[in-house]
């Protein structure tokens, strides 16, 4: 809980919702009949509409990026060190944009909520979304929000997938690209780590095929899926400083209770996020994690998806990152040179493994500082 | 701007795609992009050096030039690949010069030069690796690890097919003078090349 809110945050924030009639076409054939995004918006948004920079959320974050909802909140937004004033994406300067992604379960439609030709929840009659989706939904976002061309689209992970998306599909309609610690897909051990997830949730007992709503969700599964991930967002290096071989009690009590100190912390870890997440929904994002592949239209030619796009890129990884390793950001680099696309990619040294993407890395932020700043002389 | 740059810039014909190894804080592709409407990429390795790219402007990507070229570059994507007081640094320069000459249509390089007559004074007279303002390090610290003369480099480029286009031999504040281009090897102390293949 902060006791005043910090100079250099965004305050205290509020999420809006915008509702969109008429049917969304999806890439699995179906359609949604109308929808809801909930989004964020950090700043003000300038009198040519120039300045809005798009936040695109990963995995199991959502549209709350920057500030506090309350005075009570214990942490604020998930990227709240990069966006703020004076922050890398400042908001003095720019108007900052972060939707919660369809399928999510903070206020976008989704599993838990109604679909509007039954009335009932969609549970798991969700259609399954991918990053294609998600991009054709915040583009009617933009412009309902009257943004013909956004600054910047920026994330990190999938976060990042999207914003390569965006600079595919919609080329004319966003100056910059940053994509940090992202992949151009997935690698076969990237998608095991998901279904291990997803079968650690369908597998629980309260599951119910997903329709458990109204009832005990399957909390252990989301645990178990929770935890499996946050070891991959870990690096060996980080996980050995933060707990090393730490023994919780201080001695050994020959049972299968936590003993060492790394296992409270991933309890811990599973157990709150059960509190705030979404079983349905962590099967969606993964799955549309595992689809994720804009090459595959292109004969699998990542340069030849590259070719339409007019944006200029910046593609940061970090060093101890094995869940989206360097070598798959510079996959992505190869292919934007390639195209002969401006680019601009560092790695940057960092000991917090994939997590590094959210972190005050002065590196980072010092990288990210120099890049806004030239995303606002563009303005 | 270092004057061995305004040389170089010199050499380089406008609107042309350039690749700067080891391009320091982008100096060169900055002016370049200002003078020649040039559409440059930058590759370096320092943090500081890569901040400093990207906040003026300039296509930068961090990149261990000792990891070589590998398949991040299409052959002959390059109108000229640019690598100055680099080379001498590198763990295998003939490697990377035959990188350069895949990667560019031609490649311009600079580096010290070891034949210049101070070098040679210091070590036949003095006994001891030469210390001078163009190689101002000393033996245990330097990051110049095949350092050469102008022969040397001549050498290295015969053997493997490659041709001279362009030379020019400046002193260590990057001057001509008639006795460095009558006399390159003894009196020349950085050397300038542009170079093609075959």
């Amino acid at each position: 809980m902060p006791d005043s809110i910090p100079a250099d945050s965004v305050g205290l924030v509020e999420t809006q919702y915008r509702t969109f009639d008429g049917p969304l076409a999806l890439d699995c054939g179906r359609e949604l009949p109308g929808f809801t995004l909930a989004y964020e918006t950090y700043g003000t948004l300038n009198d040519a509409r120039s300045n809005a920079l798009l936040i695109c959320h990963a995995l199991s974050s959502d549209q709350h990026a920057a500030g506090y909802h309350s005075m009570d909140d214990a942490k604020p937004g998930w990227w709240d060190s990069c966006i703020g004033p004076g922050k890398p994406f400042d908001t003095d300067e720019f108007f900052v944009v972060c939707p919660n992604n369809l399928g999510g379960c903070k206020g976008s439609t989704g599993p838990n909520t109604a679909n509007p030709e039954t009335g009932e929840l969609y549970a798991s009659d969700f259609p399954i979304v991918t990053v294609r989706d998600w991009v054709r939904s915040q583009k009617l976002l933009a412009d309902a929000l009257g943004i013909t061309r956004w600054a910047a689209v920026a994330g990190g992970s999938l976060g990042g997938m999207q914003a390569m998306q965006w600079a595919i599909d919609y080329p004319d309609r966003l100056a910059h690209a940053l994509l940090i610690a992202a992949a151009p897909k997935l690698s076969a051990q990237n998608i095991a780590f998901n279904e291990v997830a997803r079968q650690a949730i369908v597998s629980d007992a309260d599951f119910n095929g997903g329709r458990y709503y109204g009832q005990p969700a399957p909390k252990k599964g989301l645990m178990l899926a929770r935890m499996l991930g946050h070891i991959t967002y870990l690096s060996d290096d980080a996980m050995r400083d933060k707990f090393g071989r730490e023994l919780k009690e201080g001695k050994l009590n020959f049972n299968f209770d936590i003993e060492f100190q790394v296992e409270s912390y991933l309890r811990y870890q599973g157990e709150s996020f059960t509190n705030r997440f979404d079983a349905n929904t962590y099967l969606l994002m993964t799955r549309a994690l595992d689809y994720f592949d804009p090459a595959a239209d292109f004969g699998g030619d990542l340069a030849a998806a590259f070719a339409r796009t007019a944006a200029r890129f910046l593609v940061v990884s970090f060093t101890t990152d094995w869940r989206f390793p360097p070598a798959r950001s510079r996959e992505i680099t190869r292919a934007l040179v390639q195209a002969g696309k401006q680019v601009s990619y560092c790695t940057v040294k960092a000991h917090q493994g994939h997590d590094a993407f959210l972190m005050p890395v002065p590196q980072y932020l010092a990288v990210l500082d120099a890049y806004t700043s030239q995303i606002l002389a563009g303005v | 701007m270092r004057p061995d740059l305004e040389i170089i810039r010199d050499w380089i014909a406008p609107d042309s795609r350039v690749l700067d190894l080891g391009c320091g804080d982008g100096e060169l592709l900055w002016s370049l992009r200002r003078d020649r409407n040039i559409a440059g990429l930058g590759l370096e390795i320092d943090d500081d050096n890569i901040v400093r790219c990207i906040e003026r402007g300039v296509g930068v990507i961090q990149i261990d030039l000792d990891e070589g070229l590998r398949d991040d570059f299409d052959d002959r994507s390059f109108d000229y690949v640019v690598m100055t007081q680099t080379l001498q640094a590198m763990r295998r320069p003939d490697l990377l010069l035959d990188e350069m000459l895949r990667v560019g249509k031609e490649a311009i390089v600079t580096f010290p030069n070891m034949g210049h007559w101070r070098n040679r004074m210091q070590m036949l007279l003095g006994g001891n690796m030469p210390v001078t303002p163009a190689l101002p390090a000393a033996w245990y610290d330097t990051a110049n690890i095949h350092l050469c003369t102008i022969r040397d480099f001549e050498a290295l480029c015969e053997s493997r097919s490659i041709r001279r286009l362009q030379r020019t031999t400046v002193d260590h504040n990057h001057r001509a003078s008639t006795g460095a281009r009558l006399l390159p090897n003894l009196m020349g102390e950085i050397a300038i090349y542009r170079l093609g293949r075959g």
